[in-house]
């Protein structure tokens, strides 16, 4: 059942330039060439009856319930699969189609119930559509071979699949094959012994079905209908908002009724997801009004006190009397804060501004530091934009992708499937990363490449790709000296045309044949159009920046910048971390990426903030955490960041956050951050403000409050009552106030607000004069610095190496239906495909160790230790560990190191060299955890 | 601050620029490189350890630090 408020079209839009001019029952309709009758009548507001067709799939022809009589043509032809051709006439009723209509509708009937008022989706199913426009009441032929009285299949947690409700339309199938391409539907049998077959005839939950509800939403019946539907019933309004998860950002539908989501559904005219979600996105939103949610403010003096519920005011009266205190006995740089890339630009905006107006110091930072700041430092300096270059659209024009340290189907689900389909339609493609991700080989999809590098040598490789097209005379010298600067490309083509950098000499170090190599280097030379897209194994290493370097020099030196189908695109982890990044979250940079050094800038916000602005930078978070062990930092504002579970070297980061006097954390949950914590201010889901995301492509997008804050306040709010109680004026009516501002004090910016992302959908900046409805490829015609920059990637091994004493090299990742720490996600259905983190082992390497599938086994690091379940795998090469970290449980980051990218502090996670040994039972540390955990759930209790 | 941590720090910075075949080009970058995004009590304690020896420290992150002053 697709959105309660969408208005289907029957096929999809064409895309030619070209119009056609026809006819349909007397009105005059012009559309583009290669419409189908069906859409062209649809745009001409006359519906005719489908149950086959859909908007959001090609058209299959099968049903024979849109048949139209076309002037000078024999027979009836299906509306769908006809397209328009200038000057024809178009009938869409008749006697003899209206009888057609209504015997195929009879035979649908046939083996259908009619008990309409007991169905989910009573009043919005197409077949009961169908019946009610042919005027069909009942059969007059009786099933054969039916389907009556099959067992639903209930196995997976959202959605039913009921095959009495099945008509075998196929949109289903159609859906998880041209929508999601992961075809793990079939239709099997025949005739009335056809059925809607998951894999090899499996329970939805036990076949390859990834529970991205593509089918569900196709379904024109309730045959496939989500749980909530029957539990809840229909939903009353739907309101479009952008997804809270991944930086593919989204656009839903929420459905709700009263003030309960009832499901999401995606937006159709979605322009990042193009009218698809993945099962986080579309289902696992209950985290919302999860019983663990904390609707109280709780102070306490000393964090091994019980949580005391005060009022808000109270709460903020609390904070800033204590931030005050300490600022005045350690001195205005004694406390700092944290922004958010869950929470909305507006509220990022506002905690950047509150750490600089109200606490006069550039103390903040975002969690972008432990992600993607390599990214923002490495674009910067070659390109001139912290960002990626294209818009995810760019791909169906890609001739060869790159896929660098990113598991696209896991990570960021619906790009993967927009990627799919592109490689489908037969573009090549090269993964570079040391596990076998899904899309290496995936049905009808296998890389021309698969790199599997060792953990920490990114940059030998992406330099020996560069010294194969420069020594092959592959570059495009014309472009690079066009549009870069000469003296560095010149430079640049020396350093990487040194035969120790040639994949031969490098070989030994990276582990990856040479040969392969040079046939990838020859693959993205030859395009046409080569697009790289790179994840966290890129930026996540110490030498994460030069990495992000090293892809840009690649693209540069083969002109593939600048246009569609070509690029450098991050795939941004969290919803909104190209957002906390634009509005100034890092501690050396106002909103808009300009340095605080830059008195121009800083004076534009010191008058519009009232304020005098230090000119000199802040603490990073990793520099926030050893000031806080040498006693010069003492408080943070910690909105929407997990510090304790997600970032590296958990027990350095405790003992951080133990020595200082005023903790203040603002979150959904009582988070492992929260027991280090002397304020707990609740904080709102996506679902309880307004606001606006920003996705990796730069995209801005509305996000709508579809029920009140649990709490009262929303993010946004609580800032501004903190910065109010802290003597600053903060005075918003609504985020769009906080827009209005941002737009006025950031140049890429200057052409956003609420009004015309309400009236285009969406916004990719920059917006502004030059570009006033948003600009979806960058650095097009020449590069924002004016000349890109080569810059010379040397490969500096990490100083995390294996040894006799630690072997093996851990590298680090998510899975498809967990988020991040899975705060959220934990807290949803979705534990019901993902229960743990478990350790990936090469076959051998767990032979040498006596370790079978399943077993416990400690991993250690010089860091900590933890214990997991092995899982053996020949994804992982020998001598390689893979993890994920999304369970505190596991606690995997007690075992990464503090070692960092050179350029940003951002972590090595990605490397961390460790020894993996079987044991019988949980160590000490996941003992303390359980007993830390029960603490929690105390104090919860205590909160009420 | 822990300076073990800034000297690994400055000597990361420094690994990075002084691929430039230029040293003292390089160490100026590095030193800008610090200017830029070091907070200033740790630019202070890296001076510091420079003025008693800069133990650990490579020779370009000793110029860099130099140039702080």
């Amino acid at each position: 059942m697709y959105s309660i408020d969408h208005r289907d079209l029957g096929t999809p839009p064409a895309t030619s330039a070209d119009s056609v001019t026809l006819e349909i029952d007397g009105a005059t309709v012009t559309v583009p060439a290669g419409t189908s009758v069906m859409r062209a009548a649809a745009l001409a507001d006359t519906q005719i009856p489908k149950l086959c067709a859909t908007d959001s799939l090609k058209a299959f022809g099968s049903c024979r319930l849109c048949l139209v009589e076309i002037e000078g043509r024999k027979g009836f032809p299906a509306s769908c699969t006809t397209a328009v051709a200038a000057g024809m006439k178009v009938r869409t009723r008749s006697p003899k189609i209206d009888q057609l209509r209504r015997g195929v509708v009879e035979l649908y009937v046939s083996d259908h119930p009619l008990d309409c008022d007991d169905c989910p989706a009573n009043g919005h199913c197409e077949l009961q559509d169908a019946a009610e426009v042919t005027g069909v009441t009942h059969s007059r032929w009786a099933a054969g071979q039916t389907q009556r009285g099959s067992a639903p299949d209930v196995s997976n947690p959202y959605f039913d699949f009921n095959p009495d409700l099945c008509i075998v339309c196929s949109r289903c199938v159609r859906a998880c094959d041209e929508t999601q391409s992961t075809l793990a539907l079939t239709i099997e049998g025949r005739g009335f012994g056809s059925r809607v077959s998951a894999s090899e005839h499996q329970p939805f939950l036990a076949s390859e079905c990834v529970s991205c509800g593509a089918c569900v939403e196709a379904c024109p019946t309730a045959a496939l209908s989500e749980k909530s539907l029957a539990v809840l019933g229909q939903p009353e309004r739907a309101v479009a908002t952008t997804c809270g998860y991944c930086g593919v950002g989204c656009s839903l539908k929420a459905e709700v009724k009263q003030e309960t989501v009832v499901r999401m559904v995606p937006n159709r005219a979605g322009q990042a997801n193009q009218g698809h979600a993945c099962i986080k996105g579309r289902f696992a939103f209950g985290y919302a009004t999860h019983k663990d949610r904390v609707s109280k403010p709780m102070i306490r003096a000393r964090i091994t006190d019980p949580w005391r519920e005060v009022s808000w005011e109270e709460a903020f009266e609390y904070t800033a009397s204590e931030f005050r205190r300490i600022q005045q006995k350690y001195g205005r740089d004694s406390v700092g804060g944290i922004t958010s890339s869950r929470c909305t630009n507006e509220e990022t905006y506002l905690v950047q501004k509150l750490v600089r107006a109200a606490l006069l110091t550039n103390n903040v930072d975002t969690c972008a530091r432990v992600c993607h700041s390599p990214t923002g430092y490495g674009l910067k300096h070659t390109l001139g934009e912290s960002a990626g270059t294209q818009a995810f659209t760019s791909v169906q024009k890609a001739d060869v992708v790159v896929v660098i340290g990113a598991n696209p189907t896991d990570g960021h689900p619906v790009f993967a499937s927009q990627l799919k389909r592109r490689l489908r339609q037969g573009a090549k493609l090269i993964v570079i990363d040391p596990r076998a991700i899904d899309l290496v080989k995936t049905p009808h999809i296998e890389a021309a490449q698969h790199l599997q590098l060792r953990p920490g040598t990114n940059v030998a490789v992406i330099n020996a790709l560069s010294h194969v097209i420069v020594t092959e005379g592959l570059a495009k010298d014309d472009y690079a000296l066009a549009r870069c600067e000469p003296k560095s490309y010149q430079e640049w083509k020396e350093f990487i045309a040194d035969p120790r950098i040639s994949p031969e000499a490098t070989e030994a170090i990276t582990g990856v044949p040479a040969a392969r190599v040079r046939e990838a280097a020859r693959l993205y030379a030859a395009g046409p159009n080569s697009a790289i897209y790179y994840g966290l194994g890129v930026t996540e290493h110490s030498q994460g920046t030069t990495m992000v370097m090293g892809i840009a020099n690649l693209a540069m030196a083969t002109g593939n910048l600048g246009r569609e189908g070509v690029g450098v695109n991050p795939l941004r982890g969290q919803n909104n971390v190209q957002g906390a990044c634009d509005m100034g979250s890092f501690p050396h940079e106002l909103p808009g990426y300009r340095h605080v050094s830059d008195a121009i800038a800083r004076g534009l916000f010191e008058s519009a903030w009232n304020v005098s602005i230090a000119d000199e930078p802040g603490l990073r978070i990793p520099n926030m955490f050893e000031a806080a062990l040498d006693g010069s930092f003492k408080a943070m504002y910690i909105q929407g960041e997990d510090f304790a579970q997600s970032d590296p070297n958990t027990s350095h980061v405790a003992a951080a956050l133990t020595a200082m006097e005023c903790v203040v954390v603002q979150d959904l949950f009582l988070i492992e951050t929260a027991r280090y914590a002397h304020v707990f201010l609740p904080g709102a889901s996506f679902l309880e403000k307004d606001g606006t995301f920003t996705n990796a492509e730069r995209r801005i997008a509305r996000v709508r409050k579809v029920m009140e804050p649990l709490a009262g306040l929303a993010d946004w709010e609580v800032t501004m009552r903190l910065a109010q109680a802290l003597g600053y004026p903060m005075d918003y009516a609504h985020p769009s106030e906080i827009m209005d501002e941002i737009a006025r004090l950031t140049p890429t910016f200057t052409g956003v607000s609420y009004e015309k992302l309400d009236r285009l959908g969406s916004i990719q900046w920059p917006c502004n004069d030059n570009a006033p409805d948003g600009t979806p490829t960058m650095h097009v015609g020449s590069f924002v610095r004016g000349k890109g920059k080569f810059y010379r990637t040397e490969y500096v091994a990490t100083a995390e190496r294996s040894t006799s004493r630690y072997p093996l090299l851990l590298t680090t990742g998510r899975v498809l239906y967990q988020y991040n720490v899975g705060t959220q996600t934990r807290r949803t259905k979705n534990i019901v495909f993902n229960k743990e983190d478990v350790l990936e082992m090469h076959p051998d390497d767990a032979e040498a160790r006596g370790i079978r599938h399943g077993e416990l086994v400690g991993v250690a690091s010089r860091a900590g230790e933890i214990v997991v379940h092995a899982s053996l795998t020949t994804r992982i090469a020998r001598g390689v560990v893979y993890t994920t970290f999304h369970f505190p449980e596991s606690g995997v980051n007690l075992v990464t190191t503090e070692n960092s990218d050179w350029a940003t502090n951002c972590p090595e996670y990605k490397v961390t060299a460790v020894e993996v040994a079987k044991v019988t039972q949980p160590d000490a540390w996941r003992e303390r955890a359980r007993t830390m955990r029960s603490t929690r759930k105390g104090a919860s209790a205590t909160a009420g | 601050m822990n300076v073990q941590r800034l000297v690994a720090m400055a000597n990361d910075i420094s690994n990075f620029f002084g691929s430039d075949p230029d040293k003292a080009a390089a160490a100026e970058q590095v030193a800008g490189h610090m200017k830029k995004f070091w907070e200033p009590r740790m630019r202070a304690e890296i001076r510091r350890h420079v003025s008693t020896g800069g133990e650990g420290l490579s020779s370009i992150a000793i110029q860099a630090v130099k140039k702080l002053e």
